[in-house]
């Protein structure tokens, strides 16, 4: 019964959906407000109805309903019930629903908080946001029905992957959903701003927010994603340049480069044009990503010809959505209000510059996912584009990104100087090469990544405070004057700041274990004691086994040892799960700020001996923390005053003149 | 009884899907080789595997992969030696690392190329943006009528 009651929601929200998409736009066309009103409402009606579809498959799954296909090909009422709540999503037909609830859920979010919008702009960019959800509704009902029923019912599910069963990899999906899904409200604005033929600053703010929410999300899932794939694949790898992360990776791009040109469209007038097109290519990757992970045309182009009606309905509505929105912007994008003029050496120089950096990173991570299946259906080459390609092939772009950003984030809009720039930046620019060179002196293997890295770490993060100081202690000021200016300073400012030391977090954690990690193979038999790197030994108590509540274990009992004393226990495990008889690695980490120690145990050999893996990981920390920094900073950037709600527009009107 | 069972399934089961990727065994006494072996492993692509290096993976071919480049170090082949006999065996679809030649310039130039023509349009916008001085354009005669129809209405 549940099962019905979900199937004929989401019906239903397909039809809200169908009416939000056509009568609005239909009372924009002939100017009838009363058509238009219905927008907000049907956006309402869709949000709660899919919701109640959403919760419908849930239940289904808390039940362990075995009558539900979905249900049984990706449950086990063995499964802990937090994972039968993530098994949700966990499967084709169930994250495409979720899809859908997020998608309508922003379009509930336009009509909530939107009140202070141009009616018409308003109702239009419910409509267009309409249009996408009816495309996916369609999608699912006609490919993908989440809910189809299995007669006679199984009694037991067959969905018990362990490497599933866990928490980082089941609650990243929804928040990469998020941040995919909200980079649609910058693609319906984009498009009703478009039609309604008003491209201004007012365009770009609201824009902004939107952007900056998915953004987080993106960040924050990205960042889970590579968590999880740290801690729980075995050796600590924590990003493998796959097509799915690339899928994620591509919108975050897109979505640092729209945060920024939407930041000169609003502020200075400029880019206006540029970031409209932005927007509509932003989405344009969200879709490209779904479309790679949902067909799983890369992994192979066999799987695709498998079961070719959902990748061909996911590219068909890429094609319809994107082809039309950059028709649209062909014939449109003339119509955009002038721009402002501005030095060739000035803030929005230097934010173009860093639009262009963070495209070419995107497209050549685009060609590079996509290479392996245009050179086989094109040059009939079958072959592999993997980590070291894209190493090569993306890092000097990222490199050269950092590397300006101090100069562009410290630049005066309009005119700028690059020599009192450099100047004002000096201190920085002087640390950043002193820690470079300390690093190459000291450090105990010869590579470059880490002393560039760390310098552009330095750089980055010495730019900041910089930046903040010429703010807050101008020449001779009184210290009243300091927390006057302390106080004064928008929280847009501290978001930059910190999403910018974040980055720098990041690149410093990143480079340190690329270039430093070291590694500890060998056979150990219980009792062993010996030297993992220059101040860590590790000694092997014991080993023994354990029945955990679906799975059997073998556990490594180890002492972490340093100057002689030990400093902590680790217990590495290899479990054995014989429902689904595979097994997987539990690795012990040691996490510490300044280093992780990550020990794995695996095979018992005929002398009573297991094989041990030790590794030291320097700031691998530092790689998420900087993504919460950033997300952090975003956070505080989106809760500025110009955002809130309930401002007007005559008050934004009037602190656009007079700022 | 329940721990024989247990005991009885691991060693049958688990034991025999312990592998680890690198084993203690498989790594060569000479630092160097081994170090060089642990490079290319990392560019060769494990066949069985979704998108796993052979450095990275616990399949059993993995392992034989591991072994035949271990082996061909110790017999003094250079890298791209190496890298050539396992594209003999296998096809370029190990390689991690396309190979740079033919087809494949187009992956490698793409981004240079784009960056390079993204900055002369960037060049190009900017000088233009530069002498534009859209606030002191005088208004068109539409917009002087609208103006002052907007005047006398106040």
């Amino acid at each position: 019964m549940i099962a019905e009651i979900g199937h004929f929601a989401l019906i239903l929200a397909a039809l809200c959906a169908i009416i939000q998409c056509v009568l609005p736009a239909i009372g924009v066309w002939k100017g009838w407000s009363n058509w238009m009103q219905l927008a907000p409402f049907a956006a309402t009606m869709q949000c709660f109805l899919t919701l109640v579809s959403f919760i419908s498959l849930t239940l289904a799954f808390v039940r362990s309903d075995f009558s539900v296909s979905l249900v049984y090909q990706n449950s086990h009422s063995a499964k802990p019930m937090i994972y039968k709540l993530t098994g949700v999503w966990g499967n084709h037909e169930g994250s495409m629903l979720l899809w859908v609830l997020v998608l309508s859920l922003f379009a509930y979010f336009i009509a909530l908080f939107g009140t202070k919008l141009p009616f018409r702009l308003k109702s239009l960019t419910l409509s267009v946001q309409a249009a996408i959800s009816s495309a996916f509704f369609a999608f699912i009902l006609l490919t993908s029905n989440p809910f189809e029923r299995l007669n006679p019912a199984p009694f037991e599910g067959t969905g018990l992957n362990p490497l599933l069963q866990d928490l980082g990899l089941a609650i990243h999906p929804p928040f990469l959903y998020m941040g995919y899904v909200g980079l649609s409200v910058s693609f319906s604005f984009a498009l009703a701003a478009l039609i309604l033929k008003r491209v201004d600053a007012a365009w770009a703010r609201w824009v902004r927010p939107w952007t900056l929410a998915s953004w987080i999300f993106l960040t924050i899932g990205i960042a889970l994603g590579s968590w999880w794939a740290y801690y729980e694949l075995g050796w600590g790898g924590w990003w493998f340049w796959d097509p799915v992360e690339n899928a994620s990776f591509m919108p975050w791009l897109f979505a640092s480069a729209l945060l920024h040109s939407a930041t000169v469209a609003e502020k200075r007038e400029s880019l206006k044009n540029w970031s409209v097109l932005l927007a509509i290519l932003a989405f344009s990757f969200s879709l490209i990503g779904t479309f790679l992970v949902r067909s799983g045309i890369i992994t192979s182009v066999h799987a695709f010809a498998n079961d070719p009606d959902r990748g061909l309905f996911i590219l068909l509505i890429l094609f319809v959505f994107s082809g039309g929105a950059l028709l649209l912007y062909a014939f449109r994008g003339n119509y955009i209000t002038p721009e402002n003029a501005f030095a060739p050496i000035s803030r929005e120089t230097a934010l173009i510059a860093n639009n262009i950096l963070l495209l070419v990173s995107a497209m050549v991570v685009f060609l590079g996912t996509f290479w392996p299946l245009l050179a086989e259906l094109i040059f009939d080459r079958s072959l592999s584009v993997g980590p070291p390609f894209f190493e090569i092939a993306v890092t000097p772009f990222l490199v050269a990104l950092a590397a300006i950003l101090p100069l562009g984030a410290s630049m005066p809009w309009k005119r700028g100087s690059a020599v009192s720039a450099l100047k004002q930046m000096r201190t920085a620019l002087f640390a950043a090469l002193i820690c470079g060179l300390i690093v190459l002196y000291f450090q105990q293997v010869s590579t470059w990544i880490a002393p560039i890295g760390l310098t552009l770490s330095v750089w980055i993060i010495g730019g900041v405070f910089t930046d903040i100081r010429n703010r807050i202690f101008p020449k001779s000021a009184s210290t009243s004057v300091i927390l006057h200016r302390l106080r004064g300073l928008p929280r847009s400012e501290w978001g930059k700041s910190f999403a910018h030391s974040g980055l720098a977090i990041t690149i410093a954690g990143i480079s340190s274990i690329t270039a430093w990690e070291t590694e500890d193979i060998r056979n150990a038999t219980p009792g062993d004691q010996y030297q993992i790197s220059s101040s860590y030994s590790l000694r092997f108590d014991q080993a023994r086994n354990e029945q955990g509540p679906n799975y059997i274990s073998t556990k490594g009992e180890f002492s972490l040892i340093r100057d002689n004393a030990p400093i902590q226990k680790l217990y590495p495990e290899r479990r054995f799960y014989p429902v689904s008889s595979t097994s997987t690695t539990e690795a012990a980490i040691d996490m510490g700020f300044f280093r992780d120690i990550y020990v794995v145990i695996g095979d018992i050999h005929s002398d009573d001996s297991f094989t041990v893996k030790a590794y030291v990981k320097p700031l691998a920390n530092w790689i998420w923390l900087g993504a919460l920094v950033m997300s952090f900073g975003g956070l505080l950037s989106l809760t500025d005053r110009r955002y809130r709600i309930g401002r007007s527009h005559r008050q934004m009107a009037a602190t656009q003149l007079s700022g | 009884m329940r721990i024989v069972v247990n005991l009885v399934i691991y060693f049958i089961l688990i034991a025999p899907l312990g592998a680890l990727a690198v084993e203690p065994d498989e790594i060569l006494a000479d630092e160097e080789l081994e170090f060089r072996a642990r490079q290319i492993s990392q560019n060769l692509r494990c066949l069985v595997c979704q998108n796993e290096t052979i450095d990275e993976s616990n399949a059993p071919l993995a392992k034989d992969l591991r072994v035949i480049v271990r082996e061909q170090l110790n017999q003094g082949l250079s890298d791209s030696e190496i890298y050539q006999f396992i594209t003999d065996r296998y096809g370029e679809f190990v390689l991690l690392k396309p190979q740079i030649n033919g087809s494949n310039l187009i992956i490698y130039l793409a981004g240079p190329m784009m960056l390079v023509l993204a900055l002369l349009s960037a060049v190009i916008y900017v000088r233009r943006r530069q002498n534009t001085t859209n606030n002191d354009q005088p208004l068109t005669e539409n917009e002087k009528q609208r103006l002052n129809e907007l005047m006398r209405s106040d």
